[in-house]
C-alpha cells in the first residue's frame, strides 16, 4: 500500500481524503469500516453534485444502519466509485484503497487546514 | 460512530464474561449489557446459522413457571390463563408449545411469548413461559396481578436461557444431550446435564431447525463451551438475530407489534385458536373479532425493495400518487436473500401480493412490492 501520510488528511467523522492536485478522493478509514461492520450498500452522489465541506457526500449502509459519510471538503463529485454497487464490501476490505467512494474537485484549498494530519487523526483515535 | 459508553445500571447475564472473551461487541439492549455481534460479523454470523449452527445467549429474556393456588391440573391453569391470551391452551399437549399473546383491553398486543405444557404428570397445573426482555417486568407484574389468588408466577431469575440453531443444531447437540434429535417441533422436553436440569424447547426465531435451552446460571458458560466446542457452532450476536428473524417474517415485539397493534391488523390471526374465537373470553375480545369480519383498517405485510438499497424502521410506505398508505416497522439488509427485505404495515387496499408501492428513504422513493413471507423457507424440523 502507497503510503500518502504528506498528502492525507482526516476528519472527526473519520473520513480520509488524499489530495492529489486539486483532486481529492474521499474514503472512510479502516476505524470507521470496522465501527460499522459489514457494508451492504453505498448510495454515492451523482457526478457534478457540489458539495459544502461537513455536508452529506454519501451513505454507507451496515447490516444494521446507515450512516452518513461527510464531505472533508467543498467541492464538485467529478468520479465516484461505482464498483462500490455491486461489490460494497470492498469497503470493508479495502477502505483505504479500493473502497473508496468518490472524487471531488476541490473549491476552496484554504479547508484543508482544518483538516487532521495521519498522526493527529491516530492520537484523536487514541482518545476516543 | 462512538462506542457504546458502559453504563453502571446495566445488568448482565450468566454468559457476559463468556460473550467478552469471545470478543461480543457489547451494547444495552433492554437493560442488558448484550453482544451485538462477535468477530465474524453480523454477515457471516447471520449466513453461518444457516448453513451450520449459531449459539445465541438469550438470557435476557423472562422466562417462569405459573402455578395453581391450590389443587388442579393442566385445565385449570390453562382456564386461568386463557383470560389473559387468545391461544388454545387448554388443548397443549403434554410437553407441547404454543407461541401466543398477552393481550390489553382493546385487544392490542402486550408481548408476544411462548406457553408450555410440562411434559411430566407430576407437574401438571403447572405452565411454563418465556416472554421478551424489555417487557417481562411488566408482564409477570399482569399475570400475578390478573390472577391473584388463582396463579401464582414463579419467576426463574437465576437460569440462562441459550439458543442453538440452524441444521447442524440437531446433531450438535445430540452429541451433547442425547435424545434432543427426535423431539418434535414446538416440544419442551427436561434432560440432566452435569446432574442439574436443562429444559429443551425444538423452537426457535430464526426459521430454521433449533433448539432454545433453559441452563441453570451456574453451569450455563460451561454449557455453553461445549457447544461451541464443536466445529459447527459460532458464537451469533442479537444483529444477526435481528436479521434472521425478518427474513422468517417474525415479528419483534415493540417494533412490528405493540400495544396499539391487534392480532388482525399483525397478520397473527393463526394464534388466535378456532374454539376461542367462537367462545371469545379473552381482553378486546370484541374489537378483535369486528376485525376479523369486517377487516382491520392496516394490516402487516412483507415488503421486497426492488433495488439494493434497503428501507428501515420508520420509512413511509406511498402509493402510486404519492399518498402515505403505511410505514416500515422493520426493514434491513437480508443476508440469505443477499438484498433488502422489510415488513410495515398498509391500508388493505394495498396488502394484496405483488401491489407495488414506494418506500421513502432520505430523499428517494425507492419502488418495492408487497411479497408473501418468509423471505426464505422455514426449515423447521419435520420427522
Amino acid at each position: 500500500m502507497e503510503h500518502h501520510a504528506m498528502t492525507t488528511r482526516y476528519t472527526k467523522d473519520h473520513e480520509w481524503v488524499r489530495i492529489d492536485g486539486n483532486t481529492a478522493t474521499v474514503g472512510i478509514t479502516p476505524y470507521a469500516a470496522e465501527q460499522l461492520g459489514d457494508v451492504v450498500f453505498v448510495e454515492l452522489p451523482s457526478v457534478g453534485k457540489k458539495v459544502t465541506k461537513g455536508g452529506e457526500a454519501a451513505v454507507v449502509e451496515s447490516v444494521k444502519a446507515a450512516s452518513e459519510v461527510y464531505a472533508p471538503l467543498s467541492g464538485e463529485v467529478v468520479e465516484v466509485n461505482s464498483a462500490l454497487e455491486g461489490e460494497p464490501a470492498k469497503v470493508n476490505a479495502d477502505p483505504a484503497g479500493n473502497g473508496w467512494f468518490l472524487k471531488l474537485k476541490v473549491t476552496n484549498e484554504a479547508e484543508l487546514g482544518e483538516l487532521m494530519s495521519e498522526t493527529q487523526y491516530n492520537e484523536y483515535l487514541k482518545g476516543l | 460512530m462512538a462506542e457504546p459508553a458502559t453504563n453502571e445500571t446495566l445488568k448482565r447475564t450468566p454468559l457476559f464474561a463468556l460473550n467478552t472473551e469471545l470478543g461480543g461487541k457489547m451494547v444495552p439492549f433492554a437493560g442488558y449489557e448484550m453482544p451485538v455481534q462477535f468477530p465474524t460479523g453480523i454477515l457471516k454470523e447471520h449466513l453461518h446459522t444457516r448453513a451450520a449452527a449459531g449459539l445465541f445467549d438469550v438470557s435476557h429474556m423472562g422466562q417462569a413457571i405459573l402455578h395453581l393456588e391450590g389443587k388442579g391440573g393442566h385445565d385449570d391453569i390453562a382456564a386461568a390463563v386463557e383470560t389473559l391470551v387468545p391461544g388454545d391452551i387448554k388443548g397443549l399437549k403434554p410437553g407441547q408449545i404454543r407461541y401466543t399473546l398477552l393481550l390489553n383491553d382493546q385487544g392490542g398486543i402486550r408481548d408476544d411469548l411462548m406457553a408450555t405444557r410440562p411434559e411430566a404428570a407430576d407437574e401438571a397445573g403447572t405452565l411454563f413461559l418465556v416472554v421478551n426482555a424489555g417487557t417481562k417486568d411488566a408482564d409477570f407484574a399482569h399475570i400475578a396481578g390478573a390472577l391473584k389468588g388463582r396463579v401464582r408466577v414463579e419467576r426463574l431469575e437465576d437460569r440462562a436461557l441459550i439458543a442453538l440453531q440452524g441444521p447442524k443444531a440437531h446433531e450438535v447437540l445430540e452429541r451433547v444431550v442425547p435424545g434432543v434429535g427426535t423431539m418434535l417441533f414446538m416440544t419442551m422436553r427436561k434432560f440432566t446435564w452435569e446432574r442439574q436440569v436443562l429444559y429443551v424447547s425444538r423452537s426457535g426465531y430464526t426459521g430454521e431447525d433449533g433448539y432454545e435451552i433453559s441452563v441453570p446460571g451456574a453451569i450455563a458458560t460451561a454449557f455453553a463451551r461445549v457447544l461451541l466446542a464443536d466445529a459447527n457452532v459460532l458464537p451469533i450476536g442479537l444483529g444477526a438475530r435481528d436479521s434472521l428473524r425478518l427474513e422468517a417474517g417474525l415479528c419483534l415485539y415493540g417494533h412490528d407489534i405493540d400495544e396499539a397493534t391487534t392480532p388482525v391488523e399483525a397478520d397473527l390471526v393463526w394464534a388466535i385458536s378456532k374454539r376461542r374465537k367462537l367462545e371469545k373470553g379473552f381482553p378486546g375480545d370484541a374489537r378483535i373479532l369486528d376485525q376479523l369480519f369486517n377487516g382491520a383498517k392496516r394490516v402487516r405485510v412483507g415488503l421486497k425493495p426492488e433495488g439494493k438499497a434497503p428501507a428501515r424502521e420508520g420509512a413511509e410506505i406511498v402509493n402510486a400518487d404519492g399518498a402515505v398508505v403505511g410505514r416500515v416497522t422493520s426493514g434491513g439488509f437480508g443476508p440469505s436473500v443477499n438484498g433488502p427485505v422489510a415488513m410495515g404495515y398498509v391500508s388493505p387496499d394495498y396488502a394484496k401480493d405483488g401491489t407495488t408501492l414506494g418506500l421513502k428513504v432520505r430523499t428517494q422513493v425507492l419502488p418495492a412490492r408487497v411479497v408473501p413471507m418468509p423471505f426464505v423457507p422455514k426449515r423447521f424440523y419435520k420427522p
